[in-house]
């Protein structure tokens, strides 16, 4: 009886693995959490990298207004608050992972190991303030005068 | 002239007719209650449903949102009465809304929703509704479904049928249930015939936050009932049934019955508009508010003062009346423009007057006579048919844009489906019971959606689980969408569902807010970020500027309060997504809580009347940590020396 279903189980097996094979070409490995290591790294999101130059005094300065507005009321710089502190974010975090913190909260908690361990710990999901991404932009510009580094 | 004994007969012709429609609702085989029927209405979890229905509230005064063909409940838009769920009406920024001339009216009857429409056809922008009591007519935003504009219409009394629109949303209009003294005067009653009049006003209605009366039409003391706009050939005109063309002033469902016939009223507002472009109209008096949000989501009052009057007599073909049996109710026109179907309610059969037999019929003069200055057209001159064995109790017809006219019939508690053109009966469906108007998705328009169709029925009974005395008005929803009509749904509705308008969803969606754009709030107590948190006293006033976000106030501290003091709590929802409002309640508060959407501010007068420390929570479950969402305020005595201080988190 099962003679009949070895052939095509054969060849499906084949075609899964050549599948799987060749997808693990083009994309890193998958992390442990179902995330790959580039997301570990740079977040789940929109952005994939982000070229960084010297601080651009003019795009820090919108990002503080920014930052006021739509961030201010659950992180502070230096210390705990509904949020973490941000005042060294840019040297823990990738660029592009704190940009898609930003433009991608809910996924980012839902998913992303990191962020769902910081939402187990502060309780309050990080809120999707609806930044665009040049928003987010100037934001990341702004926290990068913050660093203690500066 | 009806007698006595006739009236036992129609009586006892209901019961009869009651008798075998329920008796034929029970032998029948009826779809309702079989798997077909739940299928056709089931709309699975997280799936959406094919059209908005609109449906007004009646004496709550407001205007509920419902899914079809699930007949799921989406929202109540308070509109004209005050609504402790969010707060309408009660906040600062809303009770502007609710100014009339006769002071602060925290409720009405409103009867009529009307989508606005381009080409005839509903377009999804806005949506008009009319206060029946008070006479005002409502916009309500289909972006943010919130009403943006009231506007009281002077010189009225009963505002019923309104705010029927033209198919451009030109105008909508307000016409008087009551004959009263224009302008209000102390005379006897017994002066009716002598001295009451009725007005019909045009009301501006594409400008929002410009709504205004363009013109009223000083009309002679009748019962103005209904109306509905002429469409594609009739464009350019509004029909209005009337009773009481007896003119009683007591005892009407007697005296106003005594007529064979009664009036549908033909207003050529393109007539209006020239006249009172030469001048014709008379400036009038006549205080009336306007009441608008503003840019800044604020709601503001204007008074104004006066409008223009036309006498039909001053203006010749600006009104003509069509007569039409037995105190007609609904006034319906076809999708083609070209029918006119008036339900006289007491009426057996239907009449249906045609446009351009009443055009023909003005143009050869073929008057029976005049009322007030008014030609009244020869019956026979404009009727098209009288639609026989419709049932009893006429009132309403909507149309599927197939050629079929949907008919409710109060007494005999029926809709009845008959064919435009051949006018014969091609279907009946018994409803529970008793039935109102009924509603069509586009149905009085040029392009109905004719799949569904909504009963809206009066009486209740024993269609649920009894709830006391009081029940639930029922709607039924039947497909319409085969040969013969199928009974799908029962539905309990919110307050009196009168009219009601539908209309495909994905119009309405594509118009979707989401949340208000913090940057954008111009609200002058409102509050860009927590930096801005603050609390200012001037004089007995204090002023809470106050933010929410996920989960704490800012400030959640305030002492330095005294008794005798206003505290205003200006409170800015800080979020900036879809679905986090933010409500705000303090201990005591004498009139509502607050319920903030994201980029919103919303204030909360509170008086403090006694020393203590009174705990302030928001009231809207917003987080995990919505229960720590919370914070005091300490109330000293007049003439403390508790300095005003106030912060969150010891910042």
């Amino acid at each position: 009886m099962t003679r009949p279903f070895l052939l095509p189980a054969l060849l499906l097996v084949l075609f899964l693995s050549a599948c799987g094979g060749g997808g693990a070409a083009d994309t890193p490995a998958a992390a442990p959490d179902g995330v790959t290591q580039d997301q570990l790294v740079n977040g789940i999101g929109p952005v994939r990298s982000v070229t960084l130059a010297e601080v651009d005094a003019t795009l820090a300065a919108a990002g503080e207004e920014l930052f006021t507005i739509k961030c201010s009321a659950c992180h502070k710089m230096g210390e705990r608050y509904v949020g973490p502190a941000l005042g060294d974010v840019t040297t823990r975090r990738s660029p592009a992972y704190i940009m898609n913190m930003i433009l991608n909260p809910q996924e980012m908690v839902e998913k992303h190991p990191e962020a769902k361990r910081l939402f187990a710990e502060f309780m309050t999901p990080m809120a999707n303030q609806n930044l665009t991404e040049a928003d987010a932009r100037a934001v990341l510009e702004y926290l990068r005068t913050q660093a203690p580094a500066n | 002239m009806k007698s006595p004994l006739l009236k036992n007969l129609m009586a006892a012709a209901a019961v009869m007719v009651l008798i075998a429609v329920v008796a034929n609702g029970c032998s029948a085989p009826d779809q309702s209650g079989t798997a077909d029927a739940a299928q056709a209405v089931y709309v699975a979890p997280g799936s959406y449903d094919t059209y908005y229905a609109f449906m007004s509230g009646g004496f709550s005064g407001q205007l509920t949102v419902y899914g079809l063909p699930s007949g799921r409940l989406l929202k109540t838009v308070p509109v004209f009465s005050q609504h402790a769920e969010n707060g309408w009406g009660y906040t600062e920024e809303t009770k502007a809304m609710l100014n009339t001339t006769y002071g602060f009216i925290p409720w009405d009857d409103a009867h009529h929703p009307q989508l606005s429409q381009t080409a005839g056809v509903p377009d999804g922008r806005w949506i008009f509704i009319n206060g029946n009591n008070t006479p005002r007519i409502a916009r309500v935003d289909l972006g943010t479904f919130e009403t943006e504009e009231i506007l009281e219409i002077p010189n009225s009394a009963g505002n019923h049928g309104s705010p029927f629109i033209t198919e451009n949303s030109e105008y909508v209009v307000a016409s008087t249930r009551f004959s009263v003294p224009i302008p209000q005067s102390d005379i006897p009653i017994s002066e009716y015939k002598a001295q009451f009049k009725g007005t019909i006003s045009f009301v501006r209605a594409d400008r929002p936050g410009e709504m205004d009366i363009a013109f009223q039409v000083m009309m002679p003391g009748l019962d103005y009932d209904v109306s509905h706009a002429g469409k594609g050939p009739s464009h350019g005109w509004v029909f209005f049934s009337t009773y009481n063309s007896e003119q009683a002033s007591t005892l009407l469902e007697v005296n106003a019955s005594k007529a064979d016939k009664d009036f549908v009223a033909a207003v050529n507002w393109k007539r209006g508009e020239e006249c009172v472009a030469e001048g014709l109209a008379k400036p009038f008096g006549g205080t009336y508010y306007h009441n608008v949000v503003g840019e800044d989501r604020v709601a503001t009052s204007t008074v104004k003062e006066g409008t223009q009057v036309l006498y039909p007599t001053d203006c010749a073909g600006l009104v003509y009346f069509l007569p039409t049996p037995k105190s007609p109710h609904g006034v319906d026109v076809d999708p083609s423009g070209e029918y006119i179907v008036a339900g006289g309610k007491l009426a057996t059969a239907l009449p249906v007057h045609s446009f351009s037999k009443m055009q023909q019929a003005i143009a050869d003069a073929a008057f029976e006579g005049e009322v007030d200055g008014i030609p009244v057209i020869r019956y026979d001159a404009v009727l098209a048919t009288e639609v026989q064995n419709i049932g009893l109790g006429p009132l309403h017809t909507e149309f599927d844009g197939k050629g079929n006219a949907y008919t409710t019939n109060f007494l005999s508690s029926e809709v009845v489906k008959w064919k435009l053109g051949t006018w014969e009966i091609v279907d009946r469906i018994p409803v529970y019971y008793s039935v109102g108007h009924l509603m069509i998705p586009g149905g009085d328009s040029r392009q109905p959606w004719g799949q569904y169709l909504v009963a809206l029925n009066k009486m209740t009974k024993d269609r649920y689980l009894p709830t006391g005395p009081e029940l639930a008005h029922s709607a039924q929803l039947i497909d319409i969408s085969g040969e013969k009509m199928k009974l799908l749904l029962d539905f309990p509705t919110a307050g009196e569902p009168h009219y009601a308008q539908a209309i495909a969803a994905d119009i309405v969606r594509a118009r979707e807010v989401k949340f208000f754009e913090l940057t954008a709030n111009t609200n002058q107590y409102g509050i860009k970020s927590e930096a801005e948190a603050r609390v200012e006293r001037n004089g007995t006033e204090v002023h809470v500027y106050m933010s929410s976000i996920r989960s704490h106030f800012k400030p959640d501290n305030i002492e330095g309060i005294q008794v005798g003091d206003d505290v205003y709590f200006h409170v800015t929802n800080l979020e900036q997504d879809w679905d986090v409002p933010h409500g705000f309640a303090i201990t005591g508060a004498n009139n509502s809580e607050l319920l903030v959407m994201p980029g919103d501010t919303r204030t909360l007068l509170w008086k403090a009347d006694r020393p203590g420390v009174y705990p302030f929570y928001c009231t809207d479950f917003c987080s995990a940590l919505h229960q720590e969402m919370q914070g005091y305020l300490r109330v000293s005595p007049r003439g403390s020396n508790v300095p005003l201080t106030f912060s969150t988190g010891g910042s």
